[in-house]
């Protein structure tokens, strides 16, 4: 009884959220969705977003930064020693074969990769470099190699306190983790982290994880179609979405799962041509990435402009630190919570070190963003806010006209990766804010159908409304997470380095050994 | 002697147990092998929600198998008064049933000539194909 009050009552606050932009004519739809939007969301993300006294620096991206470097330092660069023995637990090498059918190594790192390689490797990216130029991607790759030691924290947590129900299923994710591990450490407030995660958790859902997505989606149409309103293209969305989520059309989903990694490889692939053809200006793309990673190169906030963008669009797209990946990755039978965790830690890898260096160095060699002869530096635009291009493009459109500077046709393939990368991060998004709307209100038909609606409802909006307060929100949510997220794995973290401790010299002493195939 | 032998639970899975049944038959002790592969890969993709219930799903996924193929052609044996016993795997169909084949020590394979047909068959080869060119003992296919 209690949790249907509560459910009522977060559920009229997201009404409240929402409501007014409904009730509106359908004229200017679209502003005025925006102006409730922007209304009701502001206070949240000066918040999160606020910098530190007396600096510009937003303390959230310290802290993640600073979190993920004492992973690294408190594990002993886990992400570098135990590199190979990721790769050969992804292969299969340590998997018994008696286990075959359940979920492999390879399929939890998938499924967790196609909900993070999305959005934020193609509009992220072009929005960290048009904002804080080149100098942004090498703060970028540091931000995704430490964040490794992050991953594999939370998601060796995730598996360790994840939920095995009667009939078989899995609950996890750091919601478990907070409660049970804190719980079996001795220690209070679990429960309080716990449910301050959901809570921002399924913020994070409906922001990152889904207004983003369908707002960029729209975008990527309107540039092929011609501009019509967002709420079309987020009814068409929320309804495919709707009919895999409540509707249980899972063919949907099976056929996304299988074009989102060939996207993802066409991607990479679209983008080594593009270097390859251009392979004289390598040299020259990474001299402009070192030396804008120090000086600046003239862009709003110099070096420190350079670096924030790069660290923000790194959390936002490999999600380290967030714990979104420890809620993918508990469906694992593993009877070593820790191997889950050496294959996340591939993930930042992957998405951020690989993926986003890819579009970032295809952006800088493109030659999009306007240089001022005489002295070197970037040009900015009109409000001084981000680098001026050629055609006044920012996010997914720079990244779209980078490509299509080499090959003339790829921003239609593009498009379609783009509506892909959206629609698989969205069906993954509504899965974790699920998981944490269930650990609040409990399971049940009920209440995992009433947040599939609001999550549909969510879609429409999101398109409808303009960028910047959008990308707002769902960087605030997202980085809300990571607040919690992070608090717990400080405490939860000597849990992890006993496990890392027995695996290693188990795996020294031969007791953890290959299998033969 | 040991024997493995393959169903894909296609009716042409008969003839082969009724071969295997003859070839125990001319010997003094047999023990037979069921086998029955359900096809998986660790290699595809899938959504974190058939993660979480992949466990359940497999469960349920060998249940069936045993219930409708496998415990079937173990009576059938049994009846005739032959040792038979049953496993159940996820896997490559040509792959796992030769790696037990390996592990169990048997001295044979026997399986039923393919049934499924189709464009996927010409491209790939079926698993009697594969499993007749890559088998570490000797197969015999049941036509």
């Amino acid at each position: 009884m209690q949790n249907i009050q509560r459910l009522f009552l977060t559920l009229g606050a997201f009404i409240a959220m929402s409501g007014q932009a409904v009730a509106q004519e359908a004229t200017s739809l679209d502003a005025q969705v925006n102006a409730a939007f922007a209304n009701a969301t502001g206070w949240f993300v000066s918040l999160i977003f606020a910098p530190i006294p007396g600096t510009s620096f937003p303390w959230i991206v310290m802290w993640l930064v600073v979190g993920a470097s004492v992973f690294s330092i408190y594990f002993a660069f886990v992400q570098f020693r135990f590199f190979g023995h990721a790769i050969g637990l992804v292969k299969g090498d340590y998997s018994d074969p008696d286990d075959a059918g359940e979920v492999s190594h390879f399929q939890a790192l998938a499924t967790a990769l196609s909900g993070t390689v999305g959005l934020g490797n193609i509009a992220g990216v072009a929005v960290a470099v048009g904002i804080g130029g080149p100098g942004a991607t090498f703060w970028m790759i540091l931000a995704g190699l430490l964040g490794m030691a992050s991953k594999f924290t939370e998601c060796t947590l995730g598996v360790k306190y994840r939920n095995e129900y009667p009939d078989g299923s899995v609950s996890g994710g750091p919601m478990y983790y907070m409660s049970k591990g804190f719980d079996e450490l001795g220690l209070p407030g679990g429960k309080i982290l716990a449910v301050l995660f959901s809570i921002f958790c399924i913020l994070g859902a409906l922001g990152g994880g889904n207004m983003f997505q369908a707002n960029q989606a729209h975008a990527q149409i309107t540039q092929i179609t011609g501009d019509f309103p967002g709420w079309i293209t987020g009814l068409i969305f929320a309804a495919v979405v709707f009919a895999v989520i409540v509707g249980g059309i899972k063919s949907i989903a099976k056929v996304t799962e299988k074009i989102v990694p060939l996207m993802g490889i066409l991607y990479v692939g679209a983008a080594l041509i593009v270097l390859i053809v251009n392979y004289d200006k390598i040299g020259w793309a990474f001299g402009q990435i070192f030396e804008g990673a120090f000086t600046g190169l003239g862009v709003a906030g110099g070096m420190v402009g350079a670096l924030i963008q790069g660290f923000k669009r790194a959390a936002f797209s490999n999600e380290a630190g967030v714990g979104s990946a420890a809620i993918a990755h508990s469906a694992v039978k593993t009877k070593e919570p820790i191997t889950e965790g050496f294959v996340s830690l591939l993930e930042p890898l992957i998405d951020t070190v690989v993926i986003c260096t890819m579009t970032a160095l295809v952006i800088v060699i493109s030659g999009q963003l306007l240089i001022d002869e005489a002295s070197g530096n970037y040009i900015l635009n009109e409000g001084a806010t981000a680098i001026a291009t050629i055609d006044g493009n920012s996010g997914v459109a720079l990244t779209s006209a980078a490509f299509g500077s080499a090959i003339s046709w790829f921003p239609f393939v593009l498009a379609i990766a783009v509506i892909l990368f959206a629609f698989s991060t969205m069906i993954s998004w509504s899965y974790y804010g699920l998981k944490a709307w269930t650990y609040l209100f409990g399971e049940g038909k009920m209440t995992e159908l009433i947040f599939k609606i609001i999550f549909c409802i969510f879609i429409v909006i999101g398109a409808a409304a303009s960028l910047g307060p959008v990308i707002d929100f769902s960087d605030a949510a997202i980085f809300a997470m990571a607040v919690v997220n992070i608090t717990a794995l400080y405490f939860l973290m000597k849990v992890v380095k006993k496990e890392l401790a027995s695996y290693s010299s188990r795996l020294k002493s031969g007791e953890i050994k290959k299998y033969q195939h | 002697m040991k024997l493995v032998i393959g169903l894909d639970g296609a009716s042409t899975g008969d003839k082969a147990l009724d071969f295997a049944k003859s070839l125990a038959a001319q010997t003094k002790s047999c023990e037979l092998i069921v086998v029955y592969v359900i096809e998986w890969s660790p290699f595809s993709f899938q959504t974190a929600e058939e993660n979480a219930q992949r466990h359940k799903r497999r469960e349920e996924e060998i249940e069936i198998a045993m219930e409708r193929v496998v415990n079937p052609a173990v009576k059938s044996l049994s009846d005739a008064g032959l040792t038979a016993r049953a496993i159940v795997r996820h896997g490559d169909v040509a792959d796992t049933i030769d790696s037990i084949a390996v592990k169990e020590g048997a001295s044979q394979i026997v399986v039923a000539r393919s049934s499924a047909g189709g464009l996927t068959t010409r491209l790939f080869g079926s698993s009697t194909a594969n499993l007749v060119m890559n088998a570490s003992v000797p197969v015999t296919v049941v036509a």
